[in-house]
């Protein structure tokens, strides 16, 4: 198959020759084939915080549907985070999410196990098992809950050194958080929601950078929110720590004032996540510490939740946001349009390095000769509002309805195959 | 306007029609007949999912004094128990055909979302750790009518601020109305950035009270104590109760105030809450006049 002109990572134009899922040839080819008409090529994209909801909560998603919505944002690879009912804490559970990604096609999925039992921060779940399963878990992580014990929290950065793997962490200090719904700040204060301070996030990245240093092991975080933690992230970076970091894109480009007003009224739970939206200084350091490489990578923490879970009072309302379908279009309005990235640099944050921290082979790669066909094609000239109505996830929790952004998503390959053509699904 | 859930959505002209009009309707409660037939065939529904049998019936008695129709609607005994969404239970009362509904809910902004499902008028009667805007408003009546001004007035707000929704409402109000406010409570008790808000803030109330034309005491729940926002309730009395040796350093014509219910002798001491210079029971009073200016604005379409 032949892909013609289209600009690698944006640059000049170029041909791309695929043959049994690698790519066999890139430069000015020969021959008939789709024509890409000056889209972009960027590297397939890999998620390591997805929320694909099944086993257990497949009225909110399911691995076919929040699949498909990768897919569609031109994704190749999800990490399905652990957070399901029954928890993926075994061996079984990683291998029958794994196995539905198999099945389904659309991209692939690697499944995370979670750290405890049943993310219950009590005792180790076993993480070899899971390791060494068919779904090769490398990341870790009892995301939505924090392991907020230190003496677990050190065992399991100093177990998963056997099989080479990570700890996620969700950094949320709970006696700090008790009851949060929002920022700890002018907003929370003003609109009467209890407060998620920054520092409760903080204090837990600070002591797990200290002990993974202590043990020599490798820890990520995940979905940092504040300007501070990408200060003490930066910090451990410097000593020569291997701490990675992600930043979700919601954390790019909303500030918790969308509480207080936004086109879909004031209290709307639309804008209620965990962590919390944050202040404008938090996205400024947030953006700076995306370009500069102090934070590795974009990942979506895609949180599917059904209509009657967040059409309620704010304090009732479920926490989290859809993200795969808007993703590289809100990274493209917050980090590519301010001049913080270009593509190359995209593609990095969204792909090169999310595969390697998540040691996920056949992905993340160049886009040169003998590297897996993972391809997304993206029209960075198209600009349109938010129609959640078109999405492919089985969710329409995003807080971008009714705000336009930049880009598209035009066709994505996984191993050559077409997933998504012309925007729609294969 | 059509809702009345903040007082930072009434503008000062507003705010001063809703205090003139509740003057003028408070003769009303002087007669021996207290009715005016002004909102004859409206019906008023008091949607309360919270225990508040003082807010409850000072705005039934407010509807009923205008004539409307009064369906109370609370929480307990009724479909909310069973699970029914607070969507669900607005789109009943849509279909009811509510002109206003009053809402009194645990959760803050729970007024703002009710706004968005139906289409009568809605009342904040109180949400959560928000706000409580015809409290301000009958706080300031209150004021108004035992000091004839607002304009200047210097406004000690002493206690839990951080939980209290009397405390948002008010200072907001107030600050429309050209009072200056002053919040006085321990550290723990203040909301992070509360120096953003049109306020002055102090620890110390003894410095306040000398200059202070109005003291209004918040009620302060023991079961902050065990949070660890304050050590005893000894100690909160000791440094924030307001006891016969504090209230002897007020002014002259200085008053006092409490939303109410009080904990005697925690924040507030029986001798000073009994005395005349209190408005407490006057409060309750002017609660139903000011609900009724609220109501008869709201559903009259006069502001």
């Amino acid at each position: 198959m032949l892909i013609k002109n289209v600009r690698i990572l944006g640059g000049e134009a170029a041909d791309i020759r695929i043959e049994n899922g690698v790519i066999a040839e890139v430069g000015a080819l020969s021959g008939e084939g789709l024509d890409g008409g000056g889209l972009i090529a960027l590297p397939g994209l890999v998620d390591l915080h997805t929320h694909l909801r099944e086993p257990g909560r497949e009225d909110a998603e399911t691995v076919q549907t929040g699949t498909q919505a990768a897919a569609r944002g031109g994704y190749t690879a999800v990490h399905a985070m652990a957070n399901t009912s029954p928890v993926a804490d075994t061996a079984g559970v990683v291998e029958q999410v794994w196995r539905l990604g198999q099945e389904h096609g659309h991209c692939d999925v690697r499944p995370v196990g979670a750290v405890t039992s049943g993310l219950e921060g009590k005792h180790l779940a076993e993480l070899g098992a899971m390791a060494d399963s068919a779904a090769h878990v490398r990341v870790f992580s009892d995301d939505g809950k924090c392991v907020s014990d230190a003496v677990l929290m050190r065992r399991a950065l100093e177990y998963v050194k056997a099989f080479d793997g990570v700890v996620a962490q969700h950094a949320q200090e709970p006696r700090l958080t008790e009851g949060a719904q929002l920022n700890e700040g002018v907003i929370s204060g003003r609109l009467g929601l209890t407060g998620w301070p920054a520092v409760a996030e903080e204090a837990v990245i600070a002591r797990d950078c200290l002990l993974a240093a202590h043990v020599g092991s490798r820890l990520h975080v995940c979905h940092v929110s504040t300007a501070g933690s990408v200060e003490i992230i930066r910090w451990a970076k410097s000593k020569g720590w291997d701490v990675t970091a992600e930043v979700t894109p919601h954390h790019l480009l909303l500030t918790d004032a969308c509480a207080e007003a936004s086109p879909v009224g004031p209290y709307n739970p639309i804008y209620k996540v965990n962590p919390p939206l944050r202040t404008a200084e938090d996205v400024a350091a947030l953006r700076a510490a995306l370009a500069d490489g102090t934070i590795d990578a974009v990942a979506t923490d895609h949180a599917p939740h059904p209509v009657e879970d967040k059409e309620t009072e704010w304090g009732a309302a479920a926490m989290g946001m859809i993200g795969l379908e808007t993703a590289l279009s809100v990274v493209h309005e917050a980090m590519v349009e301010t001049g913080l990235l270009d593509w190359a640099g995209v593609a990095d944050r969204m792909s090169y390095r999310p595969a390697r921290i998540g040691r996920l082979p056949g992905h993340g790669q160049p886009l040169e000769a003998g590297a897996p066909a993972n391809i997304t094609l993206y029209d960075p000239s198209a600009r349109a509002e938010v129609d959640p109505s078109g999405f492919a996830s089985r969710s329409r929790n995003t807080p971008y309805v009714g705000m336009t952004l930049p880009g598209r998503v035009v066709a994505t390959f996984l191993r050559g195959r077409p997933t998504v053509l012309e925007g729609k699904l294969v | 306007m059509k809702h009345l859930i903040s007082a930072a959505d009434l503008s000062r002209d507003e705010a001063l029609l809703i205090l003139d009009t509740a003057e003028e309707l408070s003769q009303v409660s002087d007669r021996s007949i207290k009715k005016l037939p002004t909102l004859r065939g409206r019906t008023v529904v008091n949607l309360f999912f919270e225990d508040s049998t003082r807010t409850r019936i000072s705005f039934e008695a407010a509807a009923k004094r205008l004539s409307a129709d009064v369906i109370n609607f609370s929480a307990k005994g009724s479909s909310v128990s069973k699970g029914e969404s607070l969507k669900d239970t607005a789109l009943t009362l849509e279909a009811m055909g509510a002109d206003a509904v009053v809402i009194r809910h645990s959760a803050s902004g729970a007024p703002h979302r009710l706004a968005t499902w139906v289409r009568g008028s809605v009342l904040n009667a109180g949400d959560g750790t928000h706000e409580h805007p015809t409290q301000a408003l009958l706080d300031a009546f209150s004021m108004r009518r035992r000091l004839g001004r607002l304009e200047g007035l210097k406004v000690a707000i002493v206690g839990d601020v951080l939980h209290s929704r009397v405390a948002r409402s008010n200072v907001l109000l107030l600050h429309t109305l050209g009072a200056e406010v002053t919040l006085v409570a321990p550290p723990t008790l203040l909301p992070v950035a509360v120096e953003t808000w049109p306020c002055q803030v102090s620890y110390d109330l003894d410095a306040v009270l000398p200059k202070s034309d109005v003291v209004m005491m918040l009620r302060v729940q023991l079961e902050r104590m065990s949070a660890a926002f304050f050590p005893s309730a000894r100690e909160y009395s000791r440094r924030y109760g307001l006891d016969p040796d504090r209230f002897a350093r007020l002014h002259d014509d200085a008053i006092v105030m409490h939303p109410g219910p009080m904990n005697r002798g925690m924040e507030i001491s029986a001798a000073v809450a009994d005395s005349p210079r209190s408005t407490i029971v006057e409060q309750v009073a002017n609660g139903v006049t000011v609900r009724m200016a609220v109501l008869y604005l709201l559903l009259g379409g006069a502001i």
